[in-house]
């Protein structure tokens, strides 16, 4: 067990921010660049951990033991994007005091270009070259979070890549 | 540089809102909004089990919050429907379809504090009479101590909770000031309550019907006001031939 699941199993509700930190940013800017829209992201973001926070407090010694953190989260993003459920309607949403729109999305404008890109690749090879490249994860965790065999997610990032290539020639 | 470098220059922050986002949904932090109610505007708490607070306005509701309930409290919108509910719950004093979260209280004192949601609006009720009802008829010092830290005042209508030689007592929400000005918000005369605690009213009886109730049950209320007995005990109103109301139970 890492130090986080360690301090997740020993006291959900203290660690479970440092968790949101330290995950939110690669699963927001993952799903992000895999929904292409921020509203949507951030719903699936928010709705994630939430799921995630609920199935811990059900977690036994066992579970802990077995958890990998970053997979298993996508595991439940990807099965939430998938679904596109929405559950906003059920508990109280935040009142945005400040409503900036350059702070509501961090992102640089010219990054915009890649929406068009990621939306040309289908969509097995995009998931894999952005959970592989955008977010950090090893294949390991890819095949985990995807349940998809080794050798299709390696070919799935490797074709994913090339065509990004191809792409972006064109632009040029 | 190539693609792959490029990608990973594609990770930002977390955008503003979503831990908020993230403790309001699971429950480590409660949402609150302001609404007007005849003490004055109040902060109404909620979170994913029902509303869990109501306090006054006034500064440093949020440091209360914390200190009595360990969470942190955002500006929120409430989950849908309870939008409508909580104005509602807060001009009919009782819950209704309002669920409220009674998890910082101990079994019996949620059980009071359920039952003092079921006085009727217009009417109150003393504490012995609580006590009674929870099936602790010796507690009304616990139920005292219930009222007088009840986390929902106006949604739990503590203010309709009386002391047992039926003076109005305090009242946690700003002082017994506010209690007066509720229960004749809600067309009860608290100067006559007072003058029938003075004589050492506690229950009335109906000759016509034989029955005897709690001074402001509306069943008495509704019969003709000229033939009322007063009665100093319901010992005394029993020894009299009176039967004690089924609706108001005054034991």
């Amino acid at each position: 067990m890492d130090d986080l699941t360690a301090a997740l199993a020993r006291d959900l509700d203290s660690a479970f921010t440092t968790l949101v930190e330290s995950a939110g940013p690669g699963l927001y800017s993952g799903l992000r660049r895999l929904c292409g829209d921020h509203q949507e992201a951030e719903d699936l973001t928010q709705e994630t951990f939430i799921r995630a926070y609920r199935a811990l407090g059900e977690f036994d010694r066992e579970r802990f033991e077995e958890l990998r953190l970053s997979p298993w989260l996508w595991t439940i993003a990807l099965n939430l994007g998938r679904n596109h459920l929405r559950n906003r309607s059920r508990r109280p949403t935040l009142v945005e005091m400040h409503t900036n729109p350059a702070v509501d999305d961090p992102e640089p404008p010219d990054l915009a270009a890649w929406d068009a890109r990621l939306t040309a690749l289908p969509l097995n090879q995009r998931r894999a070259v952005v959970l592989r490249h955008v977010v950090g994860l090893g294949i390991g965790e890819i095949v985990e979070a995807t349940g998809r065999p080794e050798g299709t997610v390696k070919a799935d990032i490797h074709r994913g890549l090339d065509r990004l290539r191809r792409v972006m020639e064109q632009e040029q | 540089m190539n693609i792959e470098d490029q990608l990973s220059g594609l990770t930002g922050g977390l955008p503003d809102g979503i831990s908020e986002g993230v403790a309001l949904g699971t429950g480590m932090a409660d949402g609150y909004g302001l609404y007007p109610s005849p003490v004055g505007e109040v902060v109404v708490t909620f979170n994913i089990e029902g509303v869990s607070s109501v306090d006054l306005a006034t500064e440093g509701y949020e440091k209360r919050f914390a200190g009595r309930h360990g969470r942190r409290l955002f500006r929120a919108d409430p989950p849908a429907d309870w939008g409508r509910h909580i104005p509602e719950a807060m001009e009919a004093g009782t819950p209704g379809r309002l669920p409220v979260d009674l998890r910082s209280r101990t079994q019996f004192q949620a059980r009071v504090l359920r039952i003092a949601a079921s006085i009727p609006r217009g009417e109150v009720r003393p504490y012995g009479w609580l006590a009674r009802e929870a099936e602790k008829p010796g507690a009304s010092r616990a139920v005292g101590s219930t009222m007088a830290r009840n986390p929902i005042p106006l949604i739990i209508p503590c203010h309709r909770v009386v002391r047992s030689d039926g003076h109005l007592g305090e009242y946690s929400l700003g002082g017994s000031h506010n209690k007066w000005e509720l229960l004749t918000h809600e067309g009860v005369e608290p100067a006559r309550l007072v003058e029938l605690a003075e004589h050492h009213v506690r229950v009335q009886g109906d000759p016509t019907t034989g029955v005897y109730c709690h001074p402001t049950c509306h069943v008495i209320r509704a019969s003709g006001q000229w033939n009322i007995v007063d009665f100093t005990s319901t010992a005394a109103a029993r020894s009299a031939g009176f039967q004690p109301c089924e609706v108001c139970r005054p034991g």
